[in-house]
């Protein structure tokens, strides 16, 4: 393969961005998820959890 | 007098639907692992595909190989610029609230994208044009719509008062959406070392069909992860925006 360090580097960084964006992103979703969880009072009534994450 | 019908009668009403915060956590909780899942599947058969089983170019040889990451950054750097000013077009006429929070969540992740464009560009004009970079109309007019995410996202958070923010970095993405056809038209406009379009929407692509199913499914797969990111991103945001909501009403109860 011709020109394989700059093909390798163009690749490297197509794959790294979005995986980097994704998990960042992800990561966040997360915590605020929980955290919201914990503080919102609506999340804690009976049959909440199903709605919970829509609040 | 006849009246029109409820849904002609406001435009913008009907926009509001989707402005609850819950129907859209819903939704997008149901859209996104869908989205994302088959994001990445596209995006990892496309660059597999480009990577080892496209053919090499007859003047490129294997460096033509980056097309499959370089084109698919370039389509979402102007793509993500549109939805901004969309976005930012909806929060300004409307006031739509969900539009502000997808504006400010859209400029990072389309900043990443330029820069990736700009990036593999540079890595791909090193072997064939013998220069990383040169002040030609097509790079010089994305790296200005890199600025553009910059400014945006500086400008966005700039300000104590949030929605001053918004508004500022609305106005912004609407100036800045003039970029957009210079950056398309910069190929035909000017003489650049940058070639011109080989796929449009009117004209059969000049492409060797092997070379384009691979393009079109890594540029499926960037897009629809593109779009994954900025709606996990925005359900952050509206899910940290309940919990300060919550926290200033138990500092006030407190206070009270």
């Amino acid at each position: 393969m011709t020109h394989l360090p700059y093909i390798a580097a163009a690749y490297a960084l197509g794959v790294a961005v979005p995986v980097t964006y994704a998990v960042a992103a992800f990561l966040r979703m997360r915590t605020a998820q929980r955290r919201l969880a914990a503080i919102d009072p609506r999340a804690n009534r009976p049959g909440a959890g199903a709605r919970r994450q829509a609040r | 007098m006849i009246a029109p019908p409820p849904s002609e009668r406001n435009p913008g009403r009907s926009l509001h639907r989707f402005a609850n915060p819950g129907r859209f956590l819903r939704l997008s909780g149901a859209v996104l692992p869908w989205l994302a899942v088959s994001g990445a599947v596209s995006l990892a058969i496309g660059l597999t595909w480009g990577l080892f089983f496209a053919p090499a170019d007859w003047q490129q040889g294997d460096a033509v190989r980056i097309m499959y990451v370089h084109v698919p950054a370039a389509w979402l750097a102007s793509a993500g610029y549109f939805g901004l000013a969309l976005c930012s077009l909806l929060s300004l006429v409307w006031r739509h609230p969900l539009a502000d929070l997808a504006a400010v969540e859209i400029g990072p992740v389309g900043a990443g994208f330029t820069a990736l464009c700009l990036l593999t560009g540079s890595i791909w004009g090193k072997p064939m044009w013998g220069a990383w970079w040169v002040w030609d109309a097509r790079l010089t007019s994305v790296l200005v719509l890199f600025f553009l995410y910059l400014g945006h996202i500086a400008l966005v958070r700039a300000f104590d008062d949030p929605v001053r923010g918004y508004r500022a970095g609305a106005i912004l993405a609407l100036i800045g959406i003039v970029n957009l056809p210079i950056i398309k038209f910069s190929v035909d406009w000017w003489n650049t070392l940058h070639q011109p379009a080989t796929i449009s929407f009117t004209g059969a692509p000049t492409m060797y069909v092997g070379m384009l199913w691979p393009l079109l499914l890594a540029s499926v797969g960037y897009t629809l992860v593109f779009a994954a990111i900025v709606m996990a991103r925005t359900r952050a945001a509206v899910m940290e925006r309940r919990m300060r909501v919550l926290l200033m009403a138990r500092a006030d109860e407190v206070a009270a």
